[in-house]
């Protein structure tokens, strides 16, 4: 209860800065007034607009101002939408959740298998092919993954849906796309914990037993490295939501990241903000529970 | 007497073994060269890249943007209906594709190595303040470090993009200045650890400045460890700036970008495969190369982070 309240207190300074480097580069680098309205206002527009946002205020009254409109909720208006920005972000949340969750369900069935197997066969030829595999989903571009899968499943084969939400269908390229850039990074680090566990002494006594290997391997190798990778799962939820971003925009994905997109190009700034801020606090929070995950599978860490 | 002698033959002997030891470490190092098949590959194929960006207008065949009307989306030469005039084909608007991948290779290693420099020179003074001092820079620079770490570095990209607007200056800005956190991180930790170190300890109590102490002792040990960093970074700053070019946000027409030829091809998937295949293999191989070339660097400077 009191790691629990700690690092609520931590999750704090680190939002303060985010609200700060948002509010830097927004209001400092550039004008504002130009940036919230459409570019057909006129001057008079501008000036009323400039008073009414208390620009003509100190800078640091302007950031308290702009700290309490955060804390209500308030990010403004969408001059693209008519809508409140913090609004039009939940709205589309759901999506982007779907996605998300479809991917790391991808991720970790392609994962969790292709990592132990390598780590059993170490070294062997299967080994190769994975490990290469895995790097080879590094190095290629997530988007590029995306359209190649298009080309293949929707283009020629005309098995999937090109873009777009609706049925089952439309979850397989974008999921697929998404869970491969997720699983490259997950299997070479599910197969190192995996190594390094069945590395221990636990596991030559339990082989020195006689136990299948199969035994062995599940109960007491993958229990074990298990550990780790929940938390691994759990980082890569920046990358997850970074990736949405991409994939969301090459699917046609009515979720945050494309509505983030048509707003950095559109300069709308309030949904820019708003779409940050949730997404910051997204990540944070399943860091948060990433510690506490570890710490229920894990009960020997201690915190201070 | 005697003990004199003996002494003289031990401090011979250290001698004698420390030459040793630099032989044989140079030649663990043309061994693990040679051993290295994907090393050797990942060497090849960035001095191949970088050639390429260098003698660019010399070896494409044609202006990367010069149009042709009567050759659109004409299909790669072993395709059927390919033109042996344009190897690769042509885009939308009949400019050949091959000379394009070849000029975009410029945009792709000039972002990928400034940013990476720009990233790598913040990180390294910071790290090295956060790291050295302590105290109250070190607690505002590692909460920094957390804020940029909670939010995914694309995002961050994007807001800098919306307000000051896309360039091939900005991008570079962008790239830099939201992955400074990985050296810095990596930089605090190393030099947290030397620092206690008896070398450094007796360095201070003889007298030497903190500038010395950093640049003699600290940043020698951090060296390797940061190039073998920088390295795989130029890899996921090619990859980034790919996506902020597809995204409309990165490199803007006329210029020349992969990630913008992706974007174009994406249009004529339909109907013109190559379009969107080629520039996406283009990426894939040049940061194949460069993870070849950086996991080999690891292994000969800095043989203790190696990976199983």
């Amino acid at each position: 209860m009191k790691f629990l309240i700690k690092n609520i207190l931590r999750i704090i300074p680190v939002l303060f800065i985010i609200s700060l480097i948002v509010f830097l580069l927004v209001r400092v680098t550039g004008d504002p007034v130009s940036l919230m309205l459409p570019e057909t206002a006129t001057d008079a527009e501008r000036a009323q607009l400039r008073e009414s946002l208390g620009l003509n205020d100190p800078l640091y009254i302007q950031y308290f101002t702009y700290l309490g409109d955060l804390i209500t909720g308030d990010f403004g208006e969408s001059f693209r939408y008519n809508q409140p920005a913090l609004g039009l972000v939940l709205e589309r949340l759901p999506a982007s959740f779907g996605l998300a969750f479809a991917s790391m369900l991808v991720a970790t069935l392609i994962s969790i298998p292709l990592g132990i197997l390598s780590a059993i066969k170490r070294n062997s030829f299967i080994d190769l092919f994975i490990t290469g595999g895995a790097v080879l989903g590094k190095a290629m571009p997530n988007f590029w993954l995306g359209i190649m899968l298009i080309l293949l499943f929707s283009v020629q084969l005309n098995i999937f849906p090109v873009s777009g939400t609706g049925s089952l269908m439309h979850f397989v390229l974008p999921a697929i796309t998404l869970g491969t850039a997720i699983a490259a990074e997950m299997t070479r680090l599910i197969r190192s914990s995996m190594l390094e566990i069945l590395g221990q002494e636990y596991i030559r006594t339990a082989r020195s037993k006689g136990l299948l290997e199969a035994v062995v391997v599940n109960k007491h190798g993958f229990r074990n490295a298990l550990i780790p990778v929940v938390t691994i799962m759990a980082l890569q939820t920046a990358t997850l939501i970074g990736g949405t971003l991409i994939t969301e925009t090459v699917f046609s994905w009515p979720g945050m990241g494309q509505l983030l997109i048509q707003a950095v190009n559109l300069r709308d700034m309030a949904v820019v903000q708003a779409a940050t801020f949730i997404i910051a606090l997204l990540v944070i929070i399943s860091n948060l529970l990433a510690d506490l995950a570890y710490r229920y599978l894990d009960p020997r860490i201690k915190y201070d | 007497m005697r003990m004199f002698s003996r002494i003289e033959v031990k401090k011979e002997l250290t001698l004698e073994e420390t030459k040793t030891d630099k032989k044989a470490y140079s030649l663990k190092w043309l061994k693990v060269l040679l051993n290295s098949k994907t090393g050797t590959l990942g060497l090849i194929i960035v001095v191949f890249m970088v050639l390429m960006a260098i003698l660019a207008n010399v070896i494409a065949p044609h202006d990367p943007a010069q149009t042709d009307v009567v050759n659109r989306l004409v299909p790669p030469v072993w395709a059927e209906g390919g033109n042996p005039d344009y190897i690769l084909g042509t885009d939308n608007l009949g400019r050949d594709i091959l000379s394009r991948i070849i000029v975009g290779s410029r945009v792709s290693l000039l972002v990928g190595i400034s940013a990476v420099f720009l990233a790598g020179a913040i990180g390294l003074v910071l790290g090295l303040i956060s790291g050295y001092y302590g105290g109250f820079f070190d607690r505002v620079i590692m909460r920094t470090v957390d804020a940029f770490l909670a939010i995914p570095n694309i995002l961050f990209m994007l807001i800098v993009l919306a307000v000051i607007g896309p360039s091939l200056m900005t991008l570079i800005f962008v790239l830099g200045a939201t992955t400074w956190v990985m050296y810095a991180r990596m930089v605090r930790g190393e030099t947290l650890s030397i620092k206690e170190r008896d070398y450094v300890r007796s360095a201070r109590a003889v007298g030497a400045k903190d500038i010395r102490i950093i640049s003699r002792y600290i940043l020698p040990n951090i060296i390797s460890s940061f190039i073998v960093i920088a390295t795989l970074n130029v890899a996921t700053t090619i990859i980034l700036e790919s996506s902020l070019s597809f995204l409309g946000l990165g490199i803007q027409p006329p210029d020349v970008s992969w990630g913008l030829m992706l974007s174009d091809g994406r249009e004529y998937l339909a109907t013109s495969w190559w379009v969107a295949t080629f520039p996406g293999v283009a990426i894939t191989i040049t940061v194949l190369g460069i993870i070849f070339l950086g996991d080999w660097l690891r292994d000969v400077l800095d043989p203790k982070t190696k990976t199983n």
